[in-house]
């Protein structure tokens, strides 16, 4: 494309486009999601939820982020003042990445990546960084604890998840989003073929999200507020907005590799892909409002000793029928 | 084996994962159970233990029961009620005299009339509701009223003064100092 003297690469216009869009929709479902979140907690206790700011409560998401607009924000003393403020941005910016691969359409994407689903995995791991500078740099015990669990928790459960995904990949031959989405039909979705690894993938991404059951980095109970305890207004709400995303992102990940994408048994397209994704995340809340928070040694052992086992057999029987058919 | 049954124990209790998931699933497309306050309130009060109030007399509506014995304030464990009978009549000069006369004779001289109720102090803000001037009472004259909405920004609006309360409710006045003010 050419814009005056200078000659701009069309992928760059592409990706502008797209980190304007993908700004637009994370802002979009932090606030819907926020709305959604309590809305689903109140229902399951039988109370309303938010219900007097707006129509049903709708606006009081909007008027919770105004109010954490107008935070002080504020360092504890003796804190790491270059890292505090890097964590929560570290935290957030790499969902732009994340997203970038993500086949939303038949023809929504922002980069059709050859490697996408690898670029989501090894970017994904920034989080855990994030949250590992915000819990040190704090100064304060239970954001150090805090992190201390998110780092043992997220990594190891970045294991099974990598292995169920890439006993996809074995099956599909590829790791282009859009073209496993193109090689699943209509009704035949992955998780028919590789309904362990879904399984698997899903308990491994409410772990990797640091969602109930799993949320012990943050767990309220025992650590006041786990690594984010010192953290006031947007910086919060910056965790709090990239939390809500990596739940779309892994959500997006399940759709478009195990359940078809934006395939569906008739008018196939986005409203499909967007369809999957909020129908997982409604799972996402269902099991946080059912289920108690697991003990620290009882998280550890369902990864080592039940998701890894069974997720190194899904890949090798995977590996063998691929060879053998 | 020992192994083995433990990973059939392990396995056999996902189910109760998804009995979880149907007891939260099933309460989420139940109808809520609670009252949007200001638009609705609820209507069994009737066991709602509010702030006491006295029970009126079975042939006046406006005189309450109370004998004035002050056994309630005396057992009340904060001390928020003050009772205190109404002054006798003084008996003018004539009866006195017509009274001694009359004991001089040895006839039977009428007594004092009974005590009537005169003040009837309730400090609510010091009530912890405990019941016990109810369950003292031997006649039976207090109860807990069923008032659930209270408020006020004034600490004396607490301070009820339960004869005039009935009063009003003899007159078919709904009473209650804070709601009075509407």
């Amino acid at each position: 494309m050419n814009i005056g003297p200078i000659t701009v690469p069309i992928e760059l216009v592409r990706i502008m486009v797209a980190i304007l869009a993908f700004s637009l929709f994370i802002g979009l479902n932090g606030v819907i999601l926020v709305w959604l979140e309590r809305k689903v907690a109140g229902h399951v206790q039988r109370r309303p939820g938010p219900y007097e700011v707006g129509p049903h409560g709708l606006l009081q998401p909007v008027a919770d982020a105004l109010k954490l607009i107008g935070k002080q924000l504020f360092i504890p003393k003796g804190a790491d003042k270059i890292l505090f403020w890097a964590a929560p941005i570290l935290s957030f910016l790499p969902v732009f990445l994340l997203l970038i691969p993500m086949p939303f359409g038949p023809k929504l994407f922002a980069l059709d990546v050859d490697l996408g689903l690898l670029l989501i995995l090894a970017f994904a791991g920034v989080n855990v960084l994030a949250i590992c500078l915000a819990g040190w740099s704090s100064r304060n015990k239970w954001s150090l604890l805090g992190a201390a669990r998110a780092v043992s928790q997220c990594v190891a459960y970045e294991i099974p998840m990598l292995l169920s995904l890439l006993s996809v990949a074995f099956m599909e031959g590829t790791l282009n989003l859009t073209q496993i989405v193109n090689q699943q039909e209509p009704w035949l979705w992955n998780i028919v073929y590789q309904p362990l690894a879904f399984i698997i993938f899903f308990v491994c991404a409410v772990a990797e999200t640091n969602r109930c059951p799993f949320d012990l980095p943050e767990a309220e109970s025992e650590l006041t507020a786990g690594f984010h305890t010192e953290y006031s207004g947007m910086a919060f709400s910056m965790f709090m907005l990239a939390e809500y995303s990596y739940i779309i992102v892994v959500c997006c990940v399940a759709t478009a590799v195990f359940l078809g994408g934006w395939h569906g048994p008739f008018y196939p397209g986005s409203w499909w892909f967007l369809g999957k994704v909020y129908a997982l995340i409604l799972v996402f809340m269902w099991l946080r409002w059912t289920y108690p928070r697991v003990r620290f040694d009882q998280l550890l052992n369902i990864n080592w000793k039940w998701l890894l086992p069974l997720s190194l057999l899904n890949l090798f029987v995977t590996a063998f029928l691929v060879k053998v058919l | 084996m020992n192994g083995i049954s433990q990973m059939w124990k392990n396995i056999s209790g996902l189910w109760s994962l998804i009995v979880g998931l149907k007891i939260t699933g099933k309460y989420f497309v139940c109808p809520q159970v609670t009252v949007h306050y200001p638009r609705k309130t609820v209507d069994n009060l009737s066991t709602f233990r509010g702030p006491v109030e006295l029970v009126a007399s079975d042939n006046d509506p406006t005189k309450p029961k109370c004998i004035v014995c002050l056994q309630c304030a005396g057992a009340c464990p904060s001390g928020c009620l003050t009772v205190a009978a109404k002054p006798a009549p003084k008996p003018t000069a004539e009866e006195i005299k017509a009274k001694k006369e009359a004991e001089a004779k040895g006839e039977k001289v009428k007594k004092a009339a009974p005590k009537e109720l005169g003040t009837f102090r309730y400090d609510f803000t010091l009530c912890s509701l405990c019941g016990t001037c109810v369950d003292t009472c031997p006649v039976g004259s207090l109860q807990f009223s069923s008032d659930a909405y209270l408020a006020s920004r004034n600490k004396e609006d607490f301070v009820y003064d339960l004869l005039a309360r009935l009063a009003d409710q003899a007159k078919g006045i709904k009473s209650g100092s804070s709601q009075s003010k509407e």
